[in-house]
């Protein structure tokens, strides 16, 4: 509300300089997070990078060890309840009371969130419309499926209509129709809201997300746009033996090639096509072509290309 | 206002345990035995009574008789239910719904506070309630009555607070429940130090928890006493919002 208003409008969760160690380790270096309305972001990366330290720490769940966040211009730390009042969280592990039923829960929930009382029952109608639980309302959380206690933890992070939303790999555990039931919820709520949420799928963040940031060992190695990351190209070729590589760099076209004993990798000029040039030169130095193929460089080599090289840099830099 | 939403779930979810209704079912099975026992030897001995000057009335001889067993049951009890409130949401890691909310830590802590304290007051009534039945057939002191219950609010109110800052320090439940048994136990017999007529003796008898309430039984409302339970209650509540917080700080 207060002087921040037009900023508030453009990014609706601000974070710099966000870090976090425990004792000696360091789960989370120096990182910087923008989410504006109608954004999708996600946060990729293998097994403890660090994408659930960086959900709690926008969250308020956990003390960031420096930098700060800020919801919709209000500091989380400084100002959490109205920080918090624009935050939906839905944890790993939803924080579900099983002995109340899902009508009790999300009615707790919206109290928690300071729904004035007026408002109460149509936000809860609202949230249980969209996470399609229409059916369930009055089981109990304890007897409900994975899938659909998953929507629950859902409905509690939307049931107050959140500015900001955050989900930690909401479609862990759930079966392939449930996951696009998922998705199809997250997309939608993407237009009204911005969304973070993190996930080791690749796939969901490719079809999901406007922009990516992936984590590895606590570090962002990539922050970005998708496009730009599943651009490139890249041919593949197989050759019976080893190729002298200068003349092959020569060929217009080319930018790059790595490889070696008869298998490489060649980088091409973004619109550039040296694929007959490549092969003239290769039969030119006597060798026998096996395999010659373009491709589309998947998101999936260069997620491994990024986690793998990162950990190591300080060995390489000794090198 | 938050306070009063997170304590009306504490103690309407209460119901939803088998736990609670457990509990309620034996405290009152045991009080009721021990009521019996009491009216009984009234009604033997109450020739005896109305014969001799000053004997103590069917208030002193039935009614508060009753409120220190209630309490040894209560130590024993609050332990158990104190326990689910913090450590057993931690253990489900439910805990990030009151953190992702926008709640103060004060009104977490306080909320689960009231909503045990309301849970063990429905006991106490019950109890009370039991003693109260006696003025249907007699005439009871009802200030020595008013007197004892709040005398038992305060020390049940005094456990539940520990039983809160327990169940706080940790993520198992049943390590918070025997820790605040300890606790209470040991805050129950620090006074046997005095008997022994150590010279830190005055502390330890301040300290005791169960020394402050014998005035509240015989009809005094010591304000001494109030004040004793009112600091315990404020310490403990005082350290759980300290050590929730530290939650987030910590890993």
């Amino acid at each position: 509300m207060p002087p921040s208003g037009t900023e508030a409008a453009t990014a609706l969760l601000q974070a710099q300089g966000l870090s976090r160690r425990y004792g000696e380790l360091l789960a989370l270096a120096p990182l910087d997070l923008a989410l504006a309305r109608g954004q999708i972001v996600g946060l990729l990366g293998p097994n403890g990078a660090g994408k659930s330290t960086t959900l709690q720490l926008i969250t308020g769940n956990l003390a960031p060890s420096s930098g700060s966040v800020s919801i919709c211009g209000h500091d989380l730390l400084s100002d959490p309840l109205e920080a918090k009042r624009r935050i939906g969280y839905l944890p790993e592990i939803p924080p579900l009371h099983p002995d109340l039923t899902v009508t009790e829960y999300l009615d707790y929930a919206a109290r928690l969130r300071r729904i004035p009382r007026a408002d109460r029952s149509a936000a809860i109608d609202a949230a249980i419309q969209r996470c399609g639980l229409g059916t369930v309302t009055r089981k109990l959380i304890s007897t409900l499926s994975k899938g659909f206690q998953q929507r629950v933890g859902l409905a509690q992070a939307i049931v107050h209509s959140p500015e900001v939303l955050v989900l930690d790999e909401p479609t862990v555990g759930l079966d392939p129709i449930q996951i696009r039931e998922i998705r199809a919820l997250v997309r939608e709520l993407g237009e009204a809201h911005a969304v973070i949420f993190s996930s080791h799928i690749l796939s969901e963040v490719q079809e999901l997300c406007s922009r990516v940031h992936i984590l590895s060992a606590g570090r962002m190695v990539f922050d970005g746009d998708l496009r730009e990351l599943d651009g490139g190209d890249e041919i593949q070729i197989r050759c019976d033996r080893a190729l002298d590589l200068v003349p092959l760099l020569n060929i217009p076209g080319v930018a790059g090639i790595d490889g070696a004993d008869g298998s490489y990798r060649v980088h091409p000029v973004t619109g550039a096509h040296p694929e007959p040039d490549l092969a003239a030169a290769i039969l030119r130095q006597g060798a026998g072509l096996m395999r010659l193929t373009r491709e589309r460089r998947s998101l999936e080599q260069l997620f491994v290309d990024l986690t793998q090289a990162q950990p190591t840099p300080t060995a390489e830099d000794a090198a | 206002m938050m306070t009063f939403t997170i304590a009306r779930q504490e103690f309407v979810r209460m119901f939803y345990s088998p736990l609670a209704w457990a509990v309620i079912g034996v405290v009152q099975a045991i009080m009721a035995w021990m009521f019996l026992v009491q009216v009984d030897a009234f009604v033997r001995y109450q020739g005896q009574l109305a014969a001799t000057d000053g004997a103590p009335g069917v208030t002193d001889f039935v009614v508060t008789p009753l409120f220190g067993p209630a309490s040894i049951i209560l130590m024993l009890v609050v332990p158990l239910l104190a326990m689910r409130s913090i450590a057993e949401e931690r253990r489900a890691r439910t805990l990030p719904l009151l953190f992702s909310s926008p709640v103060r830590m004060t009104e977490i802590v306080l909320g689960k506070y009231l909503g045990l304290v309301a849970f063990l007051s429905l006991i106490i009534a019950l109890t009370a309630g039991m003693g109260l039945s006696l003025s249907l057939g007699t005439d009871l002191d009802l200030g020595k009555l008013a007197a004892a219950t709040l005398g038992m609010l305060l020390v049940t109110g005094a456990f539940a607070a520990a039983g809160i800052f327990m169940s706080s320090l940790t993520r198992h439940p049943a390590v918070a429940a025997i820790s605040t048994f300890g606790l209470l136990l040991f805050l129950w017999i620090i006074d046997m130090a005095s008997e022994s007529g150590g010279q830190s003796s005055a502390l330890f008898d301040y300290l005791s928890i169960t020394g402050h309430y014998d005035s509240f039984f015989r009809g005094v409302i010591d304000v001494q006493d109030l004040t004793y339970y009112l600091l315990f209650i404020g310490v403990f509540l005082a350290l759980s919002v300290r050590r929730l917080d530290a939650d987030r700080l910590q890993d």
